[in-house]
């Protein structure tokens, strides 16, 4: 006998069918129908945020850290407008999410009502599709169709708008959650051409100095493994983009860093001078290319990419791949292998072209022990904390990051073993997503070491998620890098406005965070010299706070900046060093 | 910039529409007309979309449009042979002496209609490509013009290929 729910349990229903174990939204009217209907059942475990961005934010985390969708769930208006940057963060960076909007009931929409919305409208651009619930019975067909669209082809969130009236418990329907969906105008590939995969694996034999260039589209594919195998099997330098990191260890002496803006000397300088780009699941983002027109001179490009839009966008592709990373890497892993006995590797050009790559390297690669450096006033410098973070997690630890200077220290420095290990707003640039972000994390790992990077300036977007991280016992370990300032803004206008701080600092306005973070419940330390780093450090991480959240208020340096840095409308290799050295 | 005709199939949906005109917003690409209209089909939409663009421009914004889950065919007419028409109304002055003749008589040449008449105005139905609705302008004269309305270009491939799913 089918079940007879309303449009509320349906809705709620549908989610346990797709397997989904925990939603994070924020109540308010337009939703209530849906609540009762999450209050009457154990399955979907729904966590409360303070704020509807740090909902979506979550559930990105959450979906990153997991590759499973993030679903949130939000009332009408303005619950439905604050989700809004989280789900223009998860379209810039393809991260699968699911977000339920509540909608004021069909009879009143367009007449200006209480909290009514135009959601679908305002969320058009920054969707990979959306809904709105027209009728009750329609309801687990649509929550079919979002998660199935979120999750295949390149990923992206999903807006399922819902008036109230669809949810009036008053009112049941035959519950039946469809098995299949079929769309005549959503074909995603599920594999690369076989004849493209082989012409490019022809070409990356016949090169001498090659590079493997690989971004989110690894990472969010599951294709680490494939792409090591990709790497093992030609000896080929690789680097990966800011969403990239992890999907190759970043302790291998293969690797070459993170590449871009603010990517190393030898991944830059590697890139710029290739003959050949094997470019995956990355889409010459402008951090990454610097002028177009300058990039990559003398470069045949590879480019594997499950979104045909990604391809030629920019950088016009030589051999384009159209497919997810995964089947298309592991194609190209038995391209190699069947190839590789007739025609071998020209090794002596691929020893030559590494004989360059470790020059750059030792000449002005990153400084990885950055304990001996002393900065000109004696405070503790940025690199520093990373560091120390990430001798005490071992490497192993789950990072995310908030937007600015702390985050590309994050990702010059703290070397990433494995996809999904990285969570920061790439595209987007989305201040205030790590706090958030990691408590999707922990929420999707309980057990595992979740370290959020932040700033304060970032953090203090989002602070309020401490009173959920004590509502729901996340023992996460914040490291703020206190500056005192907007650090990248206040770079930029040093290195472009003569040091004219406009509207970049506010530094006697902070507040005394170890107050602060203690009225929530948690635990607060404060460093400002090395000594006191490695002991605060070391306590953070140790087993007495395994449960707890721990926040370390680490007074940095106000005047480092990031180096290297593009020189902007140059080429990949034209980049500032240090202060003052281009 | 190359002038550009795509013919896009739609599901016919609430909103779908809509998702089409933002996404040329969104790309900084330019709607210079657009007709749509259900088609035999009533499930799908054909819309008829000119614009301007070389071609690394035309294949982004194809591919682009692809991307968006309610189009489910989009080619660009003018890569080959085809037929192009669009529809005019047009309000024009008759006062005065031999004008009203001169009027009708212009109105034949391009094979026009005499849709509605008032005292001292036509108004005038003209089908064609767009130039000869250009020409019909011109040859009429701007002073004589009163209000025209005109519907955007619907475009259809030469000979028996058929845009269809």
């Amino acid at each position: 006998m089918t079940e007879m729910l309303s449009g509320g349990e349906m809705l709620i229903r549908a989610l346990q069918d797709e397997g989904v174990e925990q939603i994070f939204g924020y109540p308010g009217g337009a939703a209530l129908h849906i609540y009762d209907a999450i209050f009457k059942q154990q399955r979907v475990e729904h966590i409360l945020v303070r704020h509807e961005q740090a909902a979506t934010h979550m559930a990105d985390g959450y979906a990153r850290a997991t590759g499973r969708p993030g679903v949130v769930l939000v009332t009408s208006g303005p619950g439905a407008t604050n989700a809004i940057t989280g789900v223009a963060t998860a379209y810039m960076d393809s991260i699968p999410m699911i977000v339920i909007s509540a909608q004021v009931p069909h009879d009143v929409i367009g007449t200006d009502a209480f909290q009514e919305t135009d959601m679908i409208g305002i969320s058009r651009p920054i969707v990979k599709h959306s809904f709105i619930v027209k009728k009750a019975e329609d309801i687990p067909g649509i929550v079919k169709q979002a998660f199935y669209i979120a999750t295949t082809g390149r990923p992206g969130p999903i807006v399922i708008d819902v008036p109230k009236d669809t949810t009036d418990p008053n009112e049941q329907f035959a519950y039946e959650y469809p098995d299949t969906v079929s769309l005549r105008s959503y074909k995603p590939a599920l594999k690369g051409h076989f004849g493209q995969i082989r012409k490019a694996t022809i070409a990356m034999l016949q090169a001498r100095r090659p590079v493997i260039y690989s971004g989110g589209g690894v990472v969010q594919g599951g294709a680490d493994e494939e792409l090591v195998k990709v790497a093992r099997l030609t000896g080929f330098p690789i680097t990966n983009t800011l969403m990239g990191l992890g999907a190759f260890p970043g302790d291998d002496p293969q690797f070459l860093g993170m590449l871009g803006m603010h990517g190393t000397y030898e991944a830059n300088c590697a890139m710029h001078h290739a003959d050949l780009i094997l470019a995956v699941g990355a889409r010459f983002d402008d951090r990454v290319t610097n002028n177009p027109e300058k990039f990559c001179p003398d470069a045949t490009i590879i480019h594997i990419d499950i979104d045909p839009a990604s391809i030629s966008k920019v950088i016009a592709a030589d051999i384009p791949i159209v497919g997810p990373a995964k089947p298309v890497l592991q194609g190209m892993v038995e391209a190699l292998e069947a190839e590789l006995p007739n025609h071998p590797i020209d090794s002596a050009s691929l020893n030559a072209w590494w004989r360059r790559i470790e020059r750059w390297r030792e000449q002005h690669g990153l400084n990885h022990d950055q304990r001996e450096r002393r900065s000109e006033s004696g405070e503790l410098l940025p690199q520093q904390v990373i560091q120390a973070v990430y001798r005490e997690t071992e490497g192993d630890a789950y990072v995310t990051s908030d937007v600015g200077q702390h985050q590309m220290f994050a990702a010059q420095y703290y070397k990433f073993q494995r996809g999904r290990q990285w969570i920061n707003s790439g595209g987007l640039g989305t201040m205030g997503f790590g706090l958030p972000a990691a408590m999707g994390v922990q929420l999707a790992r309980p057990d595992a070491t979740v370290v959020c990077i932040t700033g304060e300036g970032s953090f203090m977007m989002n602070m309020q998620e401490l009173s959920t991280c004590m509502q729901y016992a996340l023992p996460i370990k914040i490291v703020n890098l206190n500056n005192q300032a907007l650090g990248m803004v206040k770079q930029w206008q040093d290195m472009q406005y003569g040091g004219r701080y406009s509207h970049s600092t506010y530094r006697d306005a902070l507040p005394e965070f170890d107050q602060l973070i203690r009225s929530f419940g948690h635990h607060s330390f404060s460093a400002s010299s090395i000594d006191e780093l490695d002991t605060v450090v070391a306590e953070t991480f140790s087993p007495a706070l395994k449960n707890k959240l721990v926040f370390i208020n680490a007074y940095v340096d106000p005047d480092e900046h990031v180096y290297p840095m593009f020189i902007r409308g140059g080429s990949l290799e034209d980049m500032v060093l240090s202060k003052g050295n281009s | 910039m190359m002038r550009r005709l795509l013919a896009i199939l739609l599901e016919n949906e609430a909103g779908a529409l809509s998702r089409v005109v933002g996404l040329f917003a969104q790309r900084n690409y330019n709607i210079d007309s657009l007709t749509v209209a259900p088609t035999e089909d009533p499930t799908l939409s054909r819309l008829t979309l000119l614009t301007e663009g070389d071609d690394k421009k035309i294949e982004q914004v194809t591919k682009h449009l692809n991307r968006l889950i309610e189009v489910v065919k989009v080619i660009d007419l003018t890569d080959g042979a085809h037929l192009e028409r669009e529809l005019m109304l047009i309000k024009v002055r008759t006062e005065g002496g031999g004008h009203r003749e001169e009027i009708y008589r212009t109105c034949r040449i391009f094979r026009g209609t005499v849709v509605d008449v008032a005292p001292d105005s036509y108004t005038v139905q003209i089908t064609g490509p767009t130039e000869k609705l250009l020409a019909f302008m011109r040859a009429i004269g701007e002073t004589s013009i009163l209000e025209v309305v005109r519907t955007g270009v619907s475009g259809i491939g030469r000979g028996d290929k058929i845009f269809e799913l």
